[in-house]
């Protein structure tokens, strides 16, 4: 692909991902998505290629690569399957980033390199049933008795925090500090720990073959040491997690809508009506043309974000346009593509049919389009 | 023991060919180049000897005659994971001219295997294997779709009429393989791609040498005729086409 941001080694990632995600996924993508199961099978080998751990160093196991690398490989897994996107961005931006970005040293060597080589998963217990854009009306409390975190609460739609091969969860709490203030602090909870109970969602209408939990703490006791990052620091600890998990979501948007233009461009030069391939009545044509276009401008500005990230420069305001674009775009294509297919892309026989469910989380996972509009808008001076 | 691929860099097998400048040259704008794919099965080989024999294989090198442009495609040979790599800064003309510029890479150093694909998936010339071992007076074998090591030999298979035919020889040889090779081609990891960018990629100039052929023009295929559709209840029809449009009966 010709791009001005892309060298040769992002190309040779997306092709590599490509040729795994056509090989390996996209074969069984809809068997899992129809039975709601999850495949800790094609998980590692997700891990063997090295798509957990992308852009942590060598040192924990992680491969060492810029923050652009990890998108075109969302993207690319996206482009053949949501669910299998959503494991590896989830793995990446919210399980393994929170511990490598504010994690000790000694946190970082006992769970990074299980979860950079993709044998274990690791959720972010941030959402709750009263707290979903209202992020700070969080009800689960720590309290720090006797040495230890006691906690209490729930969280909710919480990725690859009960599967199998599920071993814990960072866990954002109300830890008010010694004068009652109100205060949020991330806590490490392994998987197994009595008081915790982490329960797999089912019947979700998109991401079925995705792990997504339903989190319970009731007098959950863990060490003092299983703080992640400074007492006080949940909230910058979450806000930085979400401005990197927005790059990740801007991804699975463009991948799914490149997926999902492909499609909608092969059958409109195959499918035949009033004596010419649809692609050559006007009406079509210009459908096609509007989905290139917004596919064109939505990779231009997630290439831009990660750019500014790699570069060390200020790139919140960018990842979030990124996120807000790509997910709609995403919704635009999958939409118009559904509209092609005729009465043929309302089967589950044409994969256009799980890709239109699958982008609708985009527009609400990880701060909803409102929210984005909301956090842009405070970055252009509002 | 040292095993050398010879790799192609060849148009991607889904690109649709198309020509510049009366039919004279071909229009790479839009290519995306890959190792051809009978190559980067015998390097998928190459490297799971290697791993099924620690010790026994001491280095895969690969080698590709071609301009820089082609080092992308290297690159991708480095990243599944060969040790090292030779360019021959040449865009190659014939079968003759790449054979005898790999043969005299070959001279230089001590390789015990030499694998190359059956053919190049754009050209198709199925040449330069033989030619490479006419040029060397080394053994070769054609059509190969096995090989391991046994002992003080590698053991081949290839496939014959009815059959396969196996086959144990010493080295050095030339392994002209075809698919079957391996199973699969091995995808790149991320940490393959990593480690590829500090890999040698060794630049070398060609030796000078005659083309014995004269390159004129290229020429599309005859285009597909329409296609006829005949209602299965009217053979009369049918054989009405086959007989007096077709030509066939």
């Amino acid at each position: 692909m010709e791009h001005p941001l892309l060298n040769e080694q992002h190309n040779l990632i997306r092709e590599s991902v490509r040729d795994f995600a056509e090989r390996e996924i996209k074969p069984l993508a809809k068997e899992l998505d129809a039975k709601q199961q999850f495949s800790v099978e094609l998980t590692h080998k997700m891990g063997d290629i090295g798509l957990f751990g992308m852009v942590v160093s060598e040192e924990y196991g992680g491969q060492g690569l810029d923050y652009l690398s990890y998108i075109i490989a969302v993207e690319e897994i996206a482009r053949v399957d949501g669910s299998h996107a959503a494991t590896v961005a989830a793995g990446n931006s919210l399980g393994l980033n929170p511990i490598y970005y504010f994690g000790n040293e000694e946190q970082k060597k006992k769970y990074l390199p299980d979860l950079c080589s993709g044998k274990k998963l690791w959720g972010f217990g941030l959402t709750e049933p009263e707290a979903g854009s209202d992020s700070r009306n969080s009800k689960t409390t720590a309290k720090l008795i006797d040495g230890n975190w006691v906690i209490n609460g729930s969280k909710i739609f919480i990725t690859n925090a009960s599967s199998e091969i599920s071993i814990g969860s960072s866990i954002q709490t109300v830890s008010n500090d010694e004068n009652g203030k109100k205060e949020f602090t991330t806590i490490i909870v392994e998987n197994g720990t009595p008081g915790f109970i982490a329960k797999t969602m089912h019947d979700k209408m998109m991401w079925r073959a995705s792990n997504t939990a339903e989190l319970y703490f009731d007098e959950c006791k863990v060490p003092e040491s299983n703080i992640l990052g400074k007492r006080g620091d949940g909230s910058k600890i979450m806000l930085s997690t979400l401005d990197l998990g927005r790059l990740s979501i801007g991804a699975m948007g463009l991948g799914l809508a490149q997926g999902a233009f492909e499609m909608a461009l092969k059958y409109a030069q195959e499918r035949v009506q009033f004596g010419k391939p649809i692609c050559k009545q006007q009406a079509i044509a210009f459908k096609l043309a509007d989905m290139a276009l917004k596919i064109e401008l939505a990779r231009n500005l997630l290439y831009k974000a990660c750019w500014l990230k790699d570069n060390h420069k200020p790139f919140e305001k960018e990842a979030a346009m990124s996120k807000l674009y790509c997910s709609e775009v995403a919704k635009f294509v999958a939409d118009e593509a559904v509209q092609i297919h005729g009465g043929y892309g309302l089967m589950k026989d044409y994969d256009i049919e799980r890709f239109y469910r699958d982008q609708r989380l985009l527009q609400i996972g990880e701060g909803t389009s409102e929210i984005q509009r909301l956090v842009i808008s405070r970055y252009i001076g509002c | 023991m040292k095993i050398l691929v010879c790799i192609s860099n060849v148009p991607d097998t889904t690109t649709k060919i198309k020509f510049l400048n009366n039919n004279t040259t071909f229009d790479s704008a839009g290519v995306q180049w890959i190792i051809n794919p009978w190559d980067e099965l015998a390097l998928t080989r190459a490297i799971e000897l290697k791993e099924a024999h620690a010790g026994a294989i001491e280095n895969i090198t690969v080698v590709n005659i071609g301009p820089p442009t082609t080092e992308p495609t290297i690159r991708k040979a480095l990243a599944i994971g060969a040790d090292n790599a030779i360019r021959i800064n040449l865009d190659p003309k014939d079968a003759y001219s790449v054979a005898l510029q790999l043969s005299e890479i070959i001279k230089k150093d001590s390789f015990d295997i030499i694998l190359c694909g059956i053919e190049s998936s754009d050209y198709n010339g199925t040449s330069v294997g033989g030619m490479l071992s006419e040029l060397l007076d080394y053994p070769s074998v054609s059509a190969v779709s096995f090989i391991d090591i046994d002992g003080d030999q590698l053991k081949l298979k290839r496939e014959i009429d009815g059959g396969q035919e196996i086959i144990g020889i010493s080295t050095p040889f030339i392994g002209i393989v075809q698919k079957g090779i391996a199973k699969d081609a091995r995808i790149p990891n991320m940490r393959g791609i990593m480690m590829a960018k500090t890999k040698p990629l060794q630049v070398v100039e060609p030796v000078s040498t005659d083309l014995y052929t004269d390159f004129v023009s290229f020429d599309y295929p005859k285009a597909k005729a329409a296609c006829k559709k005949v209602d299965p209840e009217n053979v009369k029809e049918l054989v009405n086409l086959l007989h007096n449009e077709a030509k066939v009966i």
